[in-house]
């Protein structure tokens, strides 16, 4: 088979709507009764659904899907796999099934579809689940991606917003995908740039979890399209603060230089108009900050734990190849919220 | 100059092509670029203050921004002389984005925290030498303690008025002038609400808290 391209145009977590608009229509959906066994719903800006169903079992349901942000369909559907099943692993839980989301225009080669179906297939297969079934629509433009469903111990779930002062927090992942994608869909990226990107979207945070198992965890959030920092705001939940120390913050070097050519996403500018606000800068230079907004699709776990046990959870994280590092502590509620510093 | 239709482009396809048009530029000159978004509006204008470029954007109807940008081999001094003789040009009213939109927040009526005595000379201090530099503000927000500045008493009523007849919006916490009981105390600028506070401060590029 000759090999097909698939056409970008801002794909991947890029292609999210801002987090402004979303939170203004959420605030006005109508509100059923309350369900006691929903653990993590709406309320939370968490990454999933949490439902209980026994004291030792509660199911995670979480959806995603988006348009290519590479041009290799096998390549997309791994990507676009590994960042939907990755809302489990934040959640603290594991994959069980999932079911695929497809949006193919008519006329385009079905081949090209197989080969993204066999991407997201990979990906359920290697995160230990199963795919059982999917929807597909008629679209003008190609999106994937993946509801998967996962169970977790209710005991045991990873909030969003759990995180409490004096805690350090971990990343798992380079940042600077959103621009390094972006690059390249104007013929700047390098070809080396792009395979560390590929390799990082396409490495599921199961690995990451698995780190975390023997650790209490007090808060954990995969970090996407909204960007490092709009996750981190999340994760303060207006009850905290932090300190992240720029210089420790893992990144894709060549990110730097393509910001500093002003190769930004929308979505960059939207994170930064909305979290903004709440945020810091200290001597920062310009592209960092960037790199800090820049929307990342399937972006690694950010992991909030005792500063006592950061460092044994820090090892083994590098120990399974990981690019983890500790990048800041977090602090009892002050302004600002982030501050961000050398 | 030379004109670039970024309609229907998605970012960073406008700013690629005005930087094409840039280099094309011999020796400096203007690029105005016609985008449909806002967002692309800040990408563009993020471009230019980095660069030190002038800016200067509208809206021209709905999803269409003229975004205008000058620029000249020999950096600041030109650029800001270009930046007064585009806006007459023009003569249209500037809009935020126009430059970049700095909010002061004054959020007690001391700078920092230490001696009281200390804390209100230098929130005095403060407020005069805004009032003196090149770039204002576009808006100052006065809440909690930070309400009696724009009161009776105040040591800042001149400096501020001063700002506010440069073009700076002076808006002072309703809720804080009436939980203080000097809402009939008011000297300069105007009473808001947290809506409006909000607004300013998550619509900001640059928040000052002194």
């Amino acid at each position: 088979m000759e090999k097909e391209k698939l056409f970008c145009k801002g794909g991947g977590c890029t292609a999210k709507l801002g987090a402004g608009i979303l939170s203004r229509i959420l605030s006005k959906l109508p509100q059923g009764p309350e369900d006691e066994n929903l653990l993590v719903g709406y309320d939370s800006k968490d990454d999933a659904a949490v439902y209980k169903i026994s004291d030792d079992i509660a199911f995670v349901q979480t959806l995603d899907f988006f348009p290519p942000m590479v041009d290799d369909p096998y390549t997309f559907g791994k990507i676009a796999a590994t960042n939907a099943l990755s809302d489990i692993y934040a959640m603290g839980g594991e994959v069980k099934t999932a079911l695929n989301i497809v949006c193919f225009p008519e006329k385009m080669d079905l081949n090209i579809l197989g080969e993204i179906m066999r991407g997201g297939a990979e990906k359920v297969i290697e995160a230990g689940g199963t795919l059982a079934g999917g929807h597909s629509i008629a679209d003008s433009d190609v999106k994937y991606g993946l509801s998967v469903t996962g169970i977790v111990n209710p005991n045991k779930i990873y909030t969003n917003n759990g995180a409490k002062p004096g805690d350090a927090l971990i990343l798992t992942k380079r940042l600077g995908v959103g621009i390094i994608c972006t690059a390249n869909r104007v013929g700047e990226a390098s070809v080396e740039a792009m395979k560390a990107v590929t390799d990082s979207m396409t490495t599921l945070n199961k690995y990451a979890a698995e780190c975390c198992r023997n650790f209490e965890i007090h808060a954990c959030t995969d970090v996407t399209g909204f960007s490092f920092l709009g996750h981190l705001h999340e994760m303060m939940d207006g009850q905290l603060s932090c300190h992240i120390h720029a210089k420790q913050v893992p990144v894709f070097e060549e990110a730097l230089r393509h910001a500093d050519e002003f190769l930004l996403t929308a979505a960059g500018q939207r994170n930064r108009n909305f979290t903004g606000p709440f945020v810091q800068f200290k001597d920062i230079p310009f592209a960092m900050e960037e790199i800090l907004f820049d929307p990342q699709t399937s972006g690694g776990l950010l992991i909030s734990l005792a500063k006592e046990d950061a460092p044994a959870l820090l090892g083994k994280l590098k120990a399974s190849g990981l690019p983890a590092e500790i990048v800041g502590e977090v602090l009892e509620k002050a302004e600002p919220e982030i501050l961000v510093t050398n | 100059m030379i004109k670039v239709n970024a309609i229907g482009d998605a970012c960073p396809i406008p700013v690629v092509k005005t930087k094409n048009a840039i280099r094309e530029l011999q020796g400096g000159g203007t690029v105005e670029t016609l985008v449909d978004n806002e967002i692309a509006v800040q990408n563009l204008t993020k471009m230019a203050n980095q660069k030190g470029y002038d800016v200067h954007s509208e809206k021209v109807a709905d999803n269409e921004f003229k975004v205008t940008m000058t620029v000249n081999a020999e950096a600041a001094q030109i650029a800001a002389n270009n930046a007064v003789s585009t806006i007459e040009e023009e003569s249209c009213p500037i809009t935020p984005l126009n430059k970049k939109n700095t909010v002061v927040v004054i959020r007690s009526n001391q700078m920092g925290n230490g001696e009281e005595e200390l804390g209100k000379a230098l929130l005095k201090g403060f407020i005069y030498t805004l009032s003196q530099q090149d770039t204002l503000p576009s808006t100052i927000l006065f809440y909690n303690s930070g309400a009696y500045i724009t009161c009776e008493d105040s040591a800042s009523i001149e400096d501020l008025k001063s700002l506010e007849a440069q073009g700076v919006e002076i808006l002072t916490c309703g809720t804080c002038l009436n939980f203080y009981g000097i809402t009939d105390k008011l000297q300069v600028g105007e009473v808001t609400n947290m809506y409006v506070i909000a607004e300013k401060m998550t619509q900001a590029d640059l928040i000052v808290q002194p």
